[in-house]
This record gives C-alpha cells, sequence and structure tokens, in this order.
C-alpha cells in the first residue's frame, strides 16, 4: 500500500479526531463532575448537526459561525435539562438515572426522525472540497479547520477550568462534594452549569462534525457509544484525555477502514475499550482514584 | 389468590380464541418476561448492571440455528449447547470484569462493548449469513413438534408461557437460598458483603452464569419462532435496552415486575401503534415518541417500578424485596 495513502489517511483520521475529541469533552465534563451518564450525549451531537443544517439551509450561516449560536442555546439547554430534571435523580441509584436520560434520547432520536425524516442531509458549503497540498500530502480544508476549531474549543475549556472562580468551583465540586458542600458551594447550581458547558461542547462539535459526515437521526447512539470509549480510554476528568483518545479513535477508525473493510471499523474501538478497561481501567492519562 | 386462579386459567386458554394478532403479541409478552426475569437475576438480584443482554440471546439463537441448518441437529439438543455457549461467554465476561474490580457504569459499558463487537463480528461471518442474515426453512403450520420446535403460534405460546413461569418459579426458589441472600448483601453493599466472609466473586459469577444460561433460551426459542436472524437486529444495544426496560419499569429486584413490566410495555407500544393507524398518523418516528414520554413518566413518578406500587395499594406485602433507596 503506498505510503502516501497511509499517511493522508491517518492524518485524516487525526483531524476527523480532534473533533470526536470535543464531543467527548463534554461528555467528560458531565460525567466526571455530576457522575451521571448522559446516555443521550450523541442524540444531542445529531441534534447540534441539524441545527447546522437548518440555520445553513435557511441563512446561508457557515456552520463556523453557527457554532456560536448553537453552543450557547445547548448550554441554556442543558442547563435546564440538569435543573429541571436530573438534579432530582442525582441521589438516585445509577440504574435509574440511566434509563432517564434514556428516555430524554429516544424522544431526542426520533424526534429528529419525525421532524427531518430518515434521509442523510448535510451542509454544502463551497470549499468542502478544498485541500491544502503539503508535499504529498493532501489536508481537506473543512477538516483541517475543524480540527483547529475544536482544539481552540477545548482551550477554551480548560482555561476556564484552571483560571476562573466558577471554573475552581466546579472542579472542587467533582473532588469533594461534601467539602464542597460545607464551604457554602451551591452543588446542583455547579451540576447544572456544568451539564450547560459539556451540552455547549456537544453543540460545538455537532456544528463542525456536520462538515465531515452527512447526518441521519439514527447516528445518535452510535456517537454515544462513540463518546463513552473515548472518555474511558483517556481517562475520566482529563481534559487533555479526552482529545488524545479522540484522536486515538479516530485514527484506528480511519486505518481499520483502510486495512480491513469500513463497516468493521467501530470493532477496532470497542477492542480497545476492552483493552484499556482491563489493563488500565483509568484510562491512558487518567489518575488512579 | 382468586385472582391467581383466574389469570392462570385466562393464560392457559388464550390461544382458544385469541386470534393471530392477539396470540403473537401474548408471545411477546411472554418473551420479554422470561428475558427480563433472566436480566433480572444479575441487576435484580446480585445489582451488577448489564447493558448486553442481547449478547447471550444472539449467541443463544445463533448456536442453536447454526447446528439445525449445518448439521441437522434438533432444537432440544442445540439448546443445550447454546446455553452451554452463553454460560462460557457470561463467564469469560465476568471473570475479566470481576477479577479487575470493574464495576457500576463501567462494568455497564464493558458488557456493551462485549456485545457490539460480536454484533460486527457475526457481521463478517460468511458461515452463518454475515450480515445479510441467517434463515431456517419455514415452519411446518400443520403438525406440532415440540421437541423440533416446529409448529403453530399456539405451541410457540405454550412452550413460552412454560418457559416464562419455569424462570419466575427457579428465581423465587434462588431468592430464599443461600445463594439468594449472598446476592442481596452484594447488592445492598459489596464491601459488607465481603466483610462478612462471602466470596463475592464467586456469587457475582454464579450471576453472570445463571443470567447467560436463561437468556441463551431466549434466543433459541426467537431463532425457531422468527426463522431469521440479522445481527443487525438481535445483537443490537436497543435489543438489549428493550430487554431491560421491561424489570425497570415493573419494579427491579421483585419476581413479578419482569412480568408486569413486560406486559404493560408490549401492550403500550402495540396500542400506540394502533392509535396512530387509527388517526391515520404515518409519520415514522411519532410511535417512540409517544413511548420515550411514556417511560420518563413512569421513571419521574414511580421510580420503583410499578409492582411495588401496585402491591402497597393491594395491601400486598412485596415478595420480591426489591432494592432499597439508594
Amino acid at each position: 500500500m503506498p505510503l502516501e495513502l497511509v499517511a493522508n489517511v491517518t492524518i485524516a483520521g487525526l483531524l476527523t479526531g480532534l473533533v470526536y475529541g470535543l464531543m467527548a469533552l463534554g461528555l467528560s465534563v458531565i460525567f466526571g463532575v455530576v457522575r451521571v451518564v448522559n446516555f443521550a450525549h450523541g442524540e444531542m451531537m445529531t441534534i447540534a448537526m441539524y441545527a447546522a443544517v437548518v440555520l445553513f439551509a435557511a441563512f446561508g450561516m457557515d456552520p463556523f459561525i453557527a457554532l456560536f449560536p448553537v453552543a450557547a442555546v445547548f448550554f441554556l439547554f442543558g442547563y435546564a435539562l440538569q435543573a429541571g430534571l436530573i438534579n432530582p435523580f442525582i441521589t438516585r441509584p445509577e440504574h435509574t438515572q440511566f434509563m432517564l436520560v434514556l428516555a430524554v434520547a429516544i424522544i431526542m432520536v426520533n424526534g429528529l426522525l419525525m421532524a427531518f425524516g430518515p434521509d442523510a442531509r448535510n451542509v454544502p458549503v463551497d470549499y468542502a472540497l478544498d485541500s491544502f497540498g503539503i508535499g504529498p500530502l493532501l489536508l481537506d480544508k473543512v477538516r483541517v479547520y475543524a480540527a483547529v476549531a475544536a482544539v481552540a474549543a477545548a482551550g477554551g475549556l480548560f482555561l476556564f477550568f484552571k483560571f476562573t472562580p466558577t471554573g475552581s468551583a466546579i472542579r472542587a465540586c467533582a473532588d469533594n462534594n461534601l467539602g464542597a458542600k460545607v464551604v457554602g458551594l451551591n452543588v446542583k447550581r455547579y451540576y447544572a452549569l456544568t451539564f450547560g458547558l459539556g451540552s455547549a461542547c456537544v453543540g460545538a462539535a455537532g456544528c463542525l462534525m456536520v462538515l465531515l459526515v452527512d447526518v441521519t437521526p439514527v447516528l445518535g447512539p452510535g456517537y454515544t457509544l462513540l463518546a463513552f470509549i473515548i472518555v474511558i480510554v483517556g481517562g475520566l476528568g482529563s481534559m487533555a484525555g479526552a482529545l488524545l483518545g479522540g484522536v486515538l479513535i479516530g485514527v484506528s477508525e480511519a486505518l481499520a477502514g483502510l486495512y480491513f473493510t469500513p463497516s468493521a471499523k467501530s470493532m477496532f474501538s470497542f477492542a480497545l475499550l476492552i483493552l484499556v478497561l482491563l489493563l488500565r481501567p483509568q484510562g491512558l492519562l487518567g489518575k488512579r482514584s | 389468590m382468586l385472582l391467581m386462579a383466574v389469570l392462570t386459567a385466562a393464560l392457559l386458554i388464550l390461544p382458544a380464541f385469541a386470534d393471530t394478532y392477539i396470540l403473537s403479541v401474548a408471545i411477546l409478552i411472554l418473551y420479554f418476561a422470561y428475558l427480563g426475569q433472566a436480566w433480572n437475576v444479575m441487576m435484580g438480584f446480585c445489582g451488577q448492571l448489564s447493558l448486553g443482554h442481547s449478547l447471550y440471546v444472539g449467541v443463544g439463537a445463533y448456536v442453536s440455528a447454526a447446528l439445525f441448518v449445518h448439521f441437522g441437529i434438533q432444537p432440544w439438543l442445540g439448546v443445550w449447547a447454546a446455553v452451554l455457549a452463553c454460560m462460557a461467554a457470561g463467564a469469560a465476561i465476568g471473570v475479566l470484569a470481576f477479577r479487575f474490580g470493574i464495576g457500576g457504569v463501567y462494568f455497564a459499558l464493558l458488557t456493551i462493548a462485549f456485545a457490539e463487537f460480536t454484533r460486527i463480528g457475526f457481521d463478517h461471518l460468511r458461515w452463518v449469513g454475515g450480515s445479510g442474515g441467517f434463515f431456517l426453512h419455514v415452519a411446518q403450520r400443520e403438525f406440532n413438534d415440540v421437541l423440533a420446535l416446529r409448529g403453530s403460534p399456539a405451541m410457540f405460546y405454550y412452550v413460552m408461557l412454560v418457559a416464562t413461569v419455569a424462570a419466575f418459579v427457579f428465581c423465587a426458589w434462588l431468592l430464599h437460598t443461600r445463594i439468594g441472600y449472598y446476592w442481596q448483601a452484594i447488592r445492598e453493599d459489596p464491601e459488607a458483603a465481603q466483610a462478612l466472609g462471602i466470596n463475592t466473586f464467586r456469587y457475582k459469577m454464579l450471576a453472570i452464569v445463571i443470567s447467560s444460561g436463561m437468556s441463551a433460551f431466549g434466543g433459541v426459542f426467537f431463532a425457531f419462532y422468527y426463522n431469521n436472524l440479522f445481527p443487525e437486529q438481535i445483537f443490537s444495544m436497543s435489543r438489549s435496552i428493550e430487554i431491560i426496560l421491561g424489570p425497570i419499569i415493573g419494579g427491579i429486584g421483585t419476581l413479578f415486575g419482569p412480568i408486569l413490566g413486560a406486559a404493560v410495555l408490549t401492550v403500550l407500544a402495540e396500542g400506540i401503534t394502533e392509535l396512530m393507524a387509527a388517526f391515520g398518523w404515518e409519520i415514522p418516528g411519532v410511535k417512540q415518541v409517544f413511548y420515550g414520554a411514556c417511560l420518563l413518566a413512569v421513571i419521574v413518578f414511580v421510580p420503583r417500578g410499578i409492582w411495588p406500587a401496585l402491591a402497597r395499594c393491594l395491601g400486598l406485602e412485596s415478595r420480591g424485596k426489591g432494592p432499597r433507596d439508594g
């Protein structure tokens, strides 16, 4: 197999992986702080993808612009979801929370099916087929831009958590729930805030992803699983881990599609998940608890 | 007691007056009640959340169907091979997960990963048809042959009824053995259970092996009742979720919960389909949106399940001792 082809496929997988990473980052933040298994994560991703499609069709809005309003709306939606529906379930057993979010996910997938039908949609931006040539390498323009935007969004979130008082407060809630309550933090409000931030991440990731793949309503559950695989492979609660996990999965999918058949690509992701769970359950960059 | 007697009589004579449609719904209810009972052994009794039970159903279905189609081995023999294969699969997952101390959400994700991995594997397994599907010869409907699992829907109804009752009796018996009490101790507090000297690894293994073995029969039944198998359908995560919805809605850890939950959900799903047809709404997805909304309502308003709430209303003592509110 020609080396250039392998290199091109690997780099494309890496760039896609960074967008996966942003999606998984949203899940990591929610799972790491609120400790709720957001089984509607991939479904939220598809909603964001459809939002970008609609904004482009109605106003000709470029998805790179659309990601700002979409992320803002997703923040409010996530905040409301956590404050209204999930907060009362925080102290309930895990399976009850899981069923709650799952019911929301079922409504989301089928709501999209009702609204848009089962056909695939995309965003036909006029630079969709442009590419950068670096020596023998050909990089898709949209893929490069999407990856850069994903890294920028992830970096912004990292700075927020590291340097703002609110960010520190959220980290306090995650590290020591009881301690956070003792020092007077309104934990439930920070939970809602965190769910909002995680949702904003997935909203932005959806706008970027729709540039790379066509969207159908049934993509949701697959993305949910993918996000979980990435978060667990990378390490729960590690922001760099989410991006690293995304890149690993992106590259392994791309190479599996090249060397085997594209339909077998997620088999490698699941194999990777099983290996990581067994050999290093805290994830590649996670801290041992 | 009277209620129970009437219900039993109704279940026994149902095929005599029900039409094909009602009978097919009844079979579906029993099928999900049986699988729910099997899943409940792991989650309801022992507290191990499996989201990959479609793996055992699928493996059970494919093993018995492959033996039948390729070697002509009758299902009453093939079912034992299927049960053994599923027990082996369950044991393998159990050893990996419980030895490495994987619990809670991580265990649930591991079970999904194994089920999905197997699904994609079967998609590429030419010997059993791959993603194109695997087909059994269509059943002879003229005569009933219980041992060969070939016959009329009424025969399948009675087979599934016997299996569901057997699973119920088996689980009721299990709950009152030493094993059942150990499981409940592990479910409520694994560390305390370990401190009391319970070998938690051994009893968790027992739970996953029994649960997967029971699920295998569900798969065998599925294969011979529907006569076609697609990895995309039988191994899918949504199938696992369908299995676990019944016991969760009905009341996790209770004996009547899985049966009640399966009945409520199946009737609800069929009722919504009928209603949509009556109104002439042919938009895809409407049914599932209603279904999701009903599910949401049950989880928000009756979080411990319908059976415990119903039992309290009827003044019955909750027999199955569901888990405490966390």
